[in-house]
């Protein structure tokens, strides 16, 4: 008797434990999405995953190379949102995703503390001394990082990669120690400054480096729900989330 | 009989313990099996694994120094000592061994991260801190001392109080006791606590990330390394997770033989 209640207790803990989604409006019989997204799209997503109409919407944050190395050992996920297009279409090419789709652009900026920050401007970078911090190499922006400081030349970007302290696995890293003042500036997205909350000042960079970055959404092809993860798909290009996104600094793709 | 209608319980012994022992080792089995081990060996070749190997083997080695050196008589004194909140204080000590990684990095930022007054004066000692190998020291020697600590105290405390006595009324100073006496009889105690912190160190991820940062040969020790190819060279990623295991197994193996055949036995 002991052991069937302590049985049901157990069982019941891993039923709340699987809980922990977000579920928008009741109704239970709604599809459950896994959705995999870059840690740049928390602000947005989680804004309107809450209202989301179609289906309970499970998310999960994390670095796109490290969600796709996840998908790629065979972690069930049903949308993939990466921080670039290179890794859903690496991703599809590789057999793992349906048809991705550009869904929305950001800006690569120079981050720099709010207040006291000691540089002003990309051309400061090259000082010795200024402490940058980047995202390491394999992770969108820190690959991003490196092909925008490409566009300034090989003495420019060679100079400001040599004050580089530390690779980051992901821009929460990057922002946490330019608002520690650990740091005295580092590459981020326009979206990263506006989820900071003051934190941060963004320095944009001139168009010549090209710094807009595009982001790449898709099913995989393993998806448990494949139309209700189309469907969100769809709601990323011009629904709820889109919305969302505009409204976290993000643009149109 | 007994063991007749112990029979049952036998088997459900037998069964937990195989269930057990699956869950536990397959998953390290796994890092040696997914790839064959030339593969292993080759992506240890590259430079970055190397010099996270090195940083690794150095920054622990120094904060090991650091918790040796101060660790080891201050859990004396806790250990000979009996006042007021020393319960309290003991809690105290061991905190950070419950803490989760990530409250230790934000803790140490806190505390004399470099929009600290103690970071601060740290900086303009010509100590740097964040993004400096100095700070991984104080990453690892911040979560992996409380290990030793708690050893210690109890190997001291369990030493047999007449056998101090002995020493001091043969005339013995409080420090000699201390280090001809004391110190080897709780030898073992020590040696298992060192082995502790060692482990925890040569793990530590989260607090170092945070406070310290990862750039290669300054601060990005194995697991860092391990997790910067996690996506990028998986292979790669598997090669230093089995060092790791390896010199983790290495670590337990000889504290057993440290303390004799009869813990390995055992």
């Amino acid at each position: 008797m002991t052991r069937a209640l302590v049985l049901a207790g157990l069982l019941a803990l891993v039923g709340c434990g699987d809980d922990g989604a977000i579920s928008g409006g009741g109704g239970a019989d709604k599809p459950e999405l896994v959705v995999s997204a870059a840690s740049s799209l928390k602000e947005a997503l989680t804004a309107c995953a809450k209202d989301y109409p179609d289906a309970t919407l499970r998310l999960q944050f994390a670095g796109s190379d490290e969600l796709a190395a996840q998908i790629r050992q065979g972690v069930p996920v049903d949308v993939f949102a990466g921080a670039n297009t290179k890794l859903p279409d690496v991703l599809a090419q590789e057999g793992k995703l349906k048809q991705p789709v550009v869904f929305a652009s950001n800006e690569l900026v120079l981050a720099v503390p709010a207040d006291g920050a000691k540089v002003g401007s990309l051309d400061a970078l090259e000082r010795p001394g200024v402490t940058l911090v980047v995202g390491a190499e394999g992770v969108p922006v820190g690959d991003y990082t490196r092909a925008v400081l490409e566009r300034l030349g090989p003495r420019k970007s060679k100079a400001v990669l040599a004050n580089v302290r530390s690779n980051e696995p992901d821009v929460k890293g990057i922002v946490g120690k330019l608002a520690q003042g650990a740091a005295d500036a580092g590459f981020v997205y326009a979206s990263d400054v506006k989820a900071a909350s003051g934190e941060l000042r963004a320095i944009e960079l001139p168009a010549v480096l090209e710094p807009t970055a595009t982001y790449g959404a898709g099913v995989v092809e393993a998806a448990k729900r494949p139309d209700a993860a189309e469907a969100f798909v769809d709601d990323l290009l011009a629904g709820g989330c889109h919305d969302a996104l505009l409204a976290a600094g993000f643009g149109d793709p | 009989m007994r063991t007749a209608a112990g029979g049952w319980f036998a088997v459900l012994l037998t069964v937990a313990l195989a269930a057990a022992l699956t869950f536990l080792t397959l998953p390290i089995v796994a890092i040696f099996a997914q790839q064959p081990p030339g593969e292993l060996i080759s992506a240890l070749g590259e430079e970055g694994a190397l010099d996270a190997l090195w940083l690794s083997l150095r920054t622990t080695a120094a904060a090991l120094v650091l918790i040796l050196l101060v660790g080891t008589p201050a859990a004396y004194g806790i250990a000979l000592r009996r006042f007021r909140g020393r319960a309290l204080l003991i809690t105290l000590v061991e905190l950070p061994l419950v803490l989760p990684p990530a409250v230790a990095g934000i803790a140490l930022l806190a505390a004399v991260g470099p929009a600290t007054l103690l970071g601060r004066a740290a900086q303009d000692a010509g100590l740097q801190l964040t993004l400096a190998t100095a700070g991984v020291v104080v990453a690892l020697t911040f979560v992996a001392a409380p290990f030793y600590l708690r050893q210690a105290i109890a190997s001291f405390e369990a030493i047999d109080p007449t056998l101090l006595d002995a020493s001091r009324t043969l005339g013995a100073a409080p420090a000699r006791t201390f280090w001809r006496v004391a110190i080897p009889t709780a030898l073992p105690g020590l040696v298992a606590g060192t082995a502790l912190a060692l482990g925890r160190a040569l793990g530590e991820f989260g607090a170092t990330l945070m406070f310290a940062g990862s750039f290669q040969g300054v601060t990005q020790t194995v697991p860092l390394a391990i997790y910067d190819r996690f996506a990028t060279d998986f292979t790669a990623a598997l090669a230093l997770s089995a060092v790791l295991v390896a010199v983790s197994a290495a670590i337990l193996l000889s504290v057993k033989l440290v303390r004799g055949p009869d813990a390995v036995a055992r």
